[in-house]
């Protein structure tokens, strides 16, 4: 038992900063900063204590299994002869990688021991990727545990997807808005899928599981461009364009006599866990005690001594020892809307009113480079296309605010893993930052080029259009503010990006005045762990 | 005249010399996370079970034998010391002959600089003098142990919780004023951080209203020039005590009224100290009590507006040597 299961763990809070207050710590790439804000015009949004995760989450599991909602006990769904496509998260989730057994083993297992037990021969095992990279068998065995990878991967039964190998992928229509609906092939042509998913968001699960996690970029570019993306509240799918089209998709899915057995489970706060030296890290500073402040202190200068790289491994080594909160199995919507029940208990912290500033500390990690390097583009994209768009209702800075986000933005990319990102660097972005222009000009050529597709497909690269998706990601924050400033950033980078760069906060909020005026409000948006804001 | 056993000029040219000595030593911050955090007053502080800090028994201190002790440290150490450092003018003593010599008062002064609670000790006539206890910020003053004791019988501090909203610490206050003791209080709630003074937190209102005592309103000046917030050593420099007309609640006066009053007059009394009585008066009567909170704006220009805004600092040129 955890020492946090003690006790009631504490809601998210709205700090109110006065002169008591002690520095902010603010992620930095793979360090931090501890930085002082304005008092008595500055608020800080903490995120809520780690909720205690079920006693047992097998039993959980076995139950949800057997009780789904609004669909019928997956037991009475198998039967000998048929086929079971089983398909998981890749590895964009959970953030960090969480501890062994990750709860996609935990999952499949269960579900595999039921086809077992019903006589299943015909199954296969699948990685969502979409666009994404494959996963190397390492990441592989992470997620589904080395059983179930012995048994299926050698012979060809556990498999990373390929949106871009024809003979595998099926259209099965459009929408009523003319919405092309791509799915892999063997997915939908099986009796059923069990689709199991981790949702670290609200913006993860429902129909964006298939509808996206399954497509190709035949079906992902009708919901993933500039457009639709700016009329979207990405992290309430009631109040968002790019959730109604995957919503419509999945319509069109339901009609095409897919059968679907969505799992949906939801992870509690606990990244950095209760011990250890990273323990600090998600602790509010003025309970820092003597030994956590030890630890920081250690931490940072053991960081300041190490290479780039070492202080790279040791971050993407860590682990988070997160714990389920909830799992729920049965149809896709009513799962899904559970979920987000589920999930906004953890993550949900109200919070009065726009700030004309909102700053944010960039950790060293995004969906997009597990085991990888955050480069500027994801950077960009981590900043303002997650976390300003983790709001319900409006956004936590007014329109015309500034945003200002820390972190060293070095001009670094994987090779492997980002190919079409550093051409998107030093050709497009110095060309337009414009997300229209950049759609209209150059998504084409990217998402069609035969070397970016032969590297998504043989090696372990993004697709070539994937950099552009994450430009469009943040487009929204774009439109919405008049300045983005990068506190501590490369500045041919920042620069290149078409954002402000800053030495230190103080210099941002200098520069942020032109805009804001002398004494502005201001929003710390103190995340990971994660923190959802409902602006009121 | 009988030649003075020690060179002042010689004892400043030393003291000028420690102190630029020091501050080449590059000594290591303080600061938070080397120091422990302050926690916000906007919230719940977490359980501490420590005999420091918040938590801290002063009650020793005002015991009999510790204020001996306590006289004697203030008289042959501190003294000589303010002296030194601060060259204080102080005035308004004839403001305080009404006052009932048995009734404990609640000395309420801004805050610019540590130095400010020893200048206070050295000024503060009897018999109150004898009687004084002074709220302390428990986070800087008993943060640990030695730091704690020292304060304690040193300036006869007992820690006040400045995390804390209100009760506990106003119970405490109240408890003190209660047994006899006279209170020093800075109602801004801590050193300024530019020089300009602060709002004025409702405590000192809230204790003169709930235990029936006199306020004493005090202006200090200069002592942020001695030692400002932030610095490591004291500089030398003048300063100037002026105490104001005691205050009393009047009939059903509430604590945002009364604060309001004491602000108004600590802040007249700055006037005073800038200008003279007279035109302070007149200010007064015109345009109202005057602010210490200086003007909004970026902080160079309240830089610039601190300025030099007493007349006791326009020194005489003197002569280059």
């Amino acid at each position: 038992m955890t020492a946090n299961e003690d006790r009631t763990p504490r809601p998210g809070l709205v700090l109110e900063v006065d002169r008591s207050t002690p520095p902010i710590l603010f992620h930095h790439g793979e360090g931090f900063r501890l930085e002082s804000l304005p008092a008595g015009r500055s608020r800080v949004l903490y995120p809520a204590e780690p909720l205690n995760p079920l006693d047992d989450p097998d039993g959980a599991i076995r139950d949800a299994l057997h009780n789904p909602l609004n669909d019928d006990p997956l037991p009475s769904k198998l039967f000998a002869g048929m086929q079971l496509t089983i398909v998981f998260d890749d590895i964009s989730l959970p953030l960090p990688p969480m501890r062994r057994p990750d709860i996609r083993q935990r999952i499949i297992e269960q579900v595999l021991d039921l086809a077992a037990a019903a006589g299943v021969d015909d199954v296969h095992i699948v990685a969502a990727l979409a666009l994404h990279r494959r996963m190397t068998e390492d990441e592989l065995r992470h997620a589904v545990g080395d059983r179930v990878y012995d048994a299926f991967a050698p012979s060809g039964l556990l498999y990373n997807m390929d949106a871009e190998n024809p003979d595998e992928m099926v259209l099965l229509g459009e929408t009523s808005e003319g919405e092309e609906v791509q799915m892999l092939k063997r997915a939908a042509e099986s009796d059923l899928i069990v689709y199991v998913n981790i949702n670290m968001v609200s913006m993860n699960g429902g129909w964006k599981s298939t509808a996206t996690g399954l497509s190709g970029y035949t079906g992902i570019r009708h919901h993933h461009n500039v457009d639709t993306l700016a009329k979207s509240d990405l992290m309430d799918h009631t109040n968002s364009e790019f959730h109604n089209r995957n919503w419509r998709q999945g319509d069109v899915i339901r009609a095409a006599g897919v059968k679907i057995f969505q799992i949906e489970t939801t992870i509690n706060n606990n990244v950095f866990g209760e011990q250890g030296p990273m323990s600090v890290l998600q602790k509010r500073e003025w309970e820092w005690t003597a030994r956590d402040r030890a630890s920081f202190i250690g931490m940072q200068k053991g960081l300041q001594l190490m290479t780039p790289k070492a202080r790279r491994k040791i971050f993407h080594s860590h682990q988070s020892p997160y714990g389920m909160t909830s799992v729920q199995a049965g149809e896709v919507e009513a799962v899904h809307e559970s979920a987000v029940d589920n999930m906004l208990k953890q993550q949900l912290v109200q919070i009065e009113g726009q700030a004309d500033i909102l700053t944010m500390g960039l950790p060293y990690l995004s969906p997009y480079n597990v085991n990888s390097v955050l480069n500027p583009i994801l950077v960009m994209c981590l900043g303002l296309g997650y976390f300003f768009n983790m709001y319900r209702n409006k956004p936590l800075v007014r329109k015309d605010g500034v945003i200002i986000m820390s972190h060293p933005t070095p001009i670094e990319f994987h090779p492997v893993h980002h190919p079409s990102y550093i051409d998107f660097f030093e050709q497009v972005l110095p060309d337009t930052t414009d997300g229209h222009k950049i759609a209209h000009k150059y998504e084409k050529q990217f998402a069609e080029d035969e070397w970016y597709r032969h590297l998504y497909r043989t090696s372990y690269a993004y697709h070539g259009v994937h950099p552009l998706y994450m430009w469009y990601w943040g487009s929204k924050a774009i439109d919405h503010t008049a300045r983005i400033i990068i506190v501590g950033g490369d500045v041919k980078a920042v620069k290149r990006m078409g954002f402000t760069p800053a030495s230190t906060l103080n210099d941002a909020l200098e520069i942020a005045s032109d805009v804001v005026g002398p004494q502005p409000t201001i929003t710390h948006f103190h995340n990971p762990p994660t923190v959802m804001a409902e602006v009121l | 005249m009988p030649e003075p056993l020690i060179d002042r000029r010689k004892v400043q040219q030393y003291a000028r010399g420690v102190v630029r000595t020091s501050r080449k030593l590059r000594m290591p911050q303080r600061s938070f996370p080397y120091a422990a955090p302050p926690v916000p007053s906007t919230v719940e502080p977490p359980p501490d079970q420590s005999k420091i800090g918040g938590n801290y028994d002063a009650d020793w201190a005002r015991r009999p034998s510790a204020r001996v002790a306590r006289t004697a440290i203030v008289e042959t150490m501190l003294r000589p010391s303010v002296a030194m450092v601060a060259k204080p003018e102080r005035d308004g003593y004839d403001r305080l002959h009404a006052l009932d010599e048995d009734v404990p008062v609640l000395f309420v002064a801004n805050h610019h600089s540590h130095l400010d609670t020893s200048l206070l000790l050295t000024s503060i006539p009897h018999p109150w003098r004898h009687k004084l206890v002074v709220a302390a910020a428990s986070e800087v003053f008993f943060d640990n142990r030695i730091k704690a004791t020292l304060s304690a019988l040193a300036i006869g501090a007992f820690p006040l919780d400045r995390s804390k909203t209100g009760r506990t610490a106003a119970d405490q206050a109240a408890d003190m004023l209660d047994e006899g003791n006279s209170l020093l209080i800075f109602p801004e709630g801590g050193r300024s951080p530019d020089g300009w003074g602060q709002p004025f937190k409702g405590g000192a209102a809230y204790l003169a209203i709930r235990c029936d005592v006199p306020i004493v309103p005090i202006y200090l000046h200069g002592t942020g020039r001695v030692w400002r917030k932030g610095q490591r050593l004291p500089k030398p420099s003048r300063t100037s005590v002026l105490f104001g007309d005691p205050i009393w609640a009047e009939e059903g006066e509430n604590t945002r009224r009364l604060s309001a009053r004491i602000e108004a007059a600590v802040s007249t009394l700055g006037d005073e100290l800038a200008t003279d009585w007279w035109q302070a008066r007149q200010r007064f009567h015109a345009d109202g009590p005057p602010t210490l909170e200086g003007p909004e704006g970026a902080s160079w220009r309240r830089a610039w507006a601190l300025g030099d805004r007493s007349r006791r600092d326009r020194r005489k040129p003197t002569w280059p040597r």
